[in-house]
């Protein structure tokens, strides 16, 4: 049979990075940023983030907080995106980012308010240009597109840095179109943008093995003609790393990169949620031989920059800091029902001022 | 003073805002070089160039959501899509996210956008080219809707749009794109955003429509005057939020009233319109409000769609009914 020839036009590869196995164990020389102070500081701030959700899901359990998505095990994506960027960028995140949304100056009780009913919570004292939690999948993505290309568009010289959006999304995002026109429109006008996706595993119950038939999600990247990587989502140096890399490759004008963070959602979808139905024990079991906070503790008690005395004096002061702002949220009376409309509009229309008197008069 | 078409208003508009206002950013698909399919954009790009006259990829999602984040940083988008047609795949932005910005962060962001598309039937297109789904956008909380009919109207209502600080949906009634020309001076005046315009006058009976239905609408008021018939015309053109007051003031004096609109029937705004009446003028009506629709059906391939689009005789018989309309008793 006669088999044509063909000529090679392009190939491809898809590189994935390490710094620490899953024993704590240094794969390769830290970067220079790996500092003992700033590994304390991704310790730090991933236990927080899983002391809040901790926290949060118990508040669920105990009827004092709606619906809450935690990131158990993830903590290493959501501190080490969050942190990589500059105060001036603009963080354009999906709906589970505790750890990131700290990082950014978040309060905590502003997450609970989200998760507890209350738009207010949105309405950040600080990172007041950061876009809200977005909740349907991926929309986030094309928003944050559209703020690199303001971004941009708005920077004199393209020949000096400039501000950069980042967002992120879950594995299930990068099935919808959503998540390929933003990677696809980045390309094209070059924006300065950075995809993170937390490739936790699950969509709800839909495992990552049934949601594409790629090999790696970092892959698509090639599909719009940008830079992308795969990390050890668990490894906060490696996630940190490779985000701030992406960052500085954009704020340089030199366009978009996606990164790909494999890691593993140890929770339920949402308290909503009962993993159970569809998560084996064992594949749980193995994933948490492999979680970020433990893996980052068991390298600083062997480098020899971490000991009990500083967990014992951590834990007391995240528990401090916790308490403090469940109180402020618990404490917080709910908003006026007219409230509704207050922020609908920059100003009510006429044509609304008796449905708003109408609630009003209910008071 | 050049007497200028509809569409063409729509570009004098967008010009004087792109030179007025550095914010201002038009894209969508085919709105640079080749100056959009309907021309809306002709010759903006050569003019602004290409980072604020810009073609995008083809992708309808894209275009909303883009607009949504370019909003949140203070920019004024004016997306457009192609047709009304291919704007479903853009309303998950418009609706969860464009229209609940301002109030999901209680007034840190918002989204001061406009999304044009051509909308409408009677241009002899393919099919998805020739709906009127005005409705489904004018039931989002925390959305504007424009819709112009005329020149000088397209032009002030554009411009109010554009300089307007949340989400409004401009719909180009594009069967009249080139009815008429008009003088429309170019001095960059906007029209309030929440005000219905009297086009007619008249005493026996009101003729609410809007868009290109208008223009039979019109011609309808005309023929029933040659039979001693006064109809005032009303063009409600922000049909959210809906000025009802310009309506009811007109019902003190007729007292009778007929909605004339393109868009199906079931749930279209002349439903919400009746609605309104009921709710405020009730006892002002000596008939009740007789509604000229297209069908309850998929608007046809062009060879039937005269046969959908409400005609003149269609409303004159309309008016007609509720003019012979009587309770029995004399008001």
């Amino acid at each position: 049979m006669h088999k044509p020839r063909m000529q090679l036009l392009a190939s491809f590869d898809i590189a994935s990075l390490q710094y620490l196995d899953q024993r704590g164990q240094t794969t390769q020389a830290l970067p220079d940023f790996a500092t003992p102070d700033t590994l304390i500081t991704f310790y730090r701030q991933m236990s927080l983030a899983r002391l809040v959700d901790d926290r949060a899901v118990k508040l669920q359990r105990t009827g004092q907080l709606g619906t809450y998505p935690s990131t158990l095990g993830q903590e290493a994506i959501g501190v080490g995106v969050g942190g990589a960027l500059a105060k001036t960028d603009v963080y354009c995140p999906n709906y589970r980012e505790t750890g990131a949304l700290l990082e950014r100056g978040v309060a905590i009780e502003e997450i609970l308010a989200i998760w507890g009913g209350d738009e207010r919570g949105q309405n950040y004292r600080h990172a007041r240009e950061d876009l809200p939690l977005s909740v349907p999948i991926a929309t986030q993505m094309l928003h944050a597109a559209g703020v690199a290309f303001a971004l941009k568009y708005k920077h004199e010289n393209l020949d000096e840095p400039m501000r950069v959006a980042v967002t992120s999304g879950g594995d299930g995002a990068t099935s919808k179109g959503d998540f390929y026109e933003a990677i696809n429109l980045a390309g094209d006008w070059k924006l300065p943008l950075v995809v993170v996706i937390n490739n936790n595993q699950w969509a709800i119950s839909v495992p990552r093995s049934a949601q594409t038939a790629c090999k790696t999600i970092a892959q698509k990247a090639i599909s719009a003609g940008i830079r992308g990587l795969q990390v050890d989502g668990n490894d906060i140096i490696a996630v940190r790393e490779a985000v701030t890399e992406a960052i500085s490759e954009a704020r340089n004008n030199k366009g978009p990169t996606l990164i790909e963070a494999v890691s593993y959602r140890l929770c339920d979808h949402t308290t909503a949620d009962d993993a159970s139905r569809y998560q084996s024990k064992e594949e749980l079991q193995q994933a948490w031989e492999r979680e970020p906070i433990a893996r980052l503790k068991a390298y600083m008690l062997s480098a020899g920059i971490w000991g009990d005395s500083q967990e014992e004096e951590l834990q007391r002061e995240l528990a401090e800091v916790l308490e403090k702002s469940v109180n402020v949220y618990l404490n917080t009376v709910k908003d006026v029902p007219t409230a509704m409309f207050d922020h609908l509009y920059q100003q009510l229309p006429e044509a609304l001022l008796e449905q708003y008197q109408a609630l009003q008069g209910d008071d | 003073m050049a007497q200028i078409t509809l569409v063409e208003s729509i570009t004098q508009a967008l010009a004087y805002e792109l030179n007025a206002d550095q914010r201002v950013v038009v894209f969508g698909e085919d709105v640079g070089i080749n100056g959009g399919v309907f021309r809306a954009t002709d010759g903006l790009q050569q003019q602004f160039g290409v980072d604020r006259v810009r073609d995008t990829p083809l992708a309808e999602t894209m275009i909303a959501g883009i607009a949504v984040g370019m909003a949140a940083q203070g920019l004024r988008p004016v997306a457009e899509f192609q047709f009304m047609g291919f704007i479903y795949p853009a309303i998950d932005h418009v609706l969860s996210h464009a229209a609940r910005y301002r109030n999901r962060t209680r007034g840190r962001l918002s989204c001061p956008i406009v999304y044009r598309a051509p909308y409408g039937g009677g241009i002899h297109a393919p099919e998805h080219h020739s709906e009127s789904m005005e409705a489904l956008f004018a039931h989002i909380p925390g959305l504007r809707l424009v819709i112009p009919s005329s020149p000088a109207r397209a032009y002030g209502l554009l411009l109010a749009a554009i300089r307007n600080p949340d989400p409004v949906i401009f719909l180009e009634p594009k069967r009249i794109y080139r009815a008429v020309r008009q003088e429309v001076p170019d001095d960059g005046d906007a029209l309030p955003l929440d005000r219905a315009f009297i086009l007619r006058e008249g005493n026996d009976v009101t003729l609410i429509s809007w868009g290109a239905s208008l223009k039979e609408t019109l011609a309808a008021a005309e023929q029933l005057s040659t039979e001693g018939i006064s109809a005032e015309v009303i063009d409600p053109a922000t049909l959210k939020p809906l000025d009802i007051h310009t309506v009811i003031d007109s019902l003190e004096k007729t007292h009778r009233c007929v909605v004339v609109h393109e868009a199906p029937r079931f749930g279209g705004l002349g439903a919400e319109i009746v609605a309104q009446i009921n709710e405020y003028a009730f006892d002002l009506l000596q008939a009740p409000v007789n509604r000229v629709t297209g069908y309850d059906t998929v608007i046809p391939y062009y060879r039937l769609e005269d046969d959908y689009l409400p005609g003149v005789s269609r409303i004159v018989s309309a008016v007609r009914e509720v003019l012979e309309y009587s309770t029995g008793e004399v008001k």
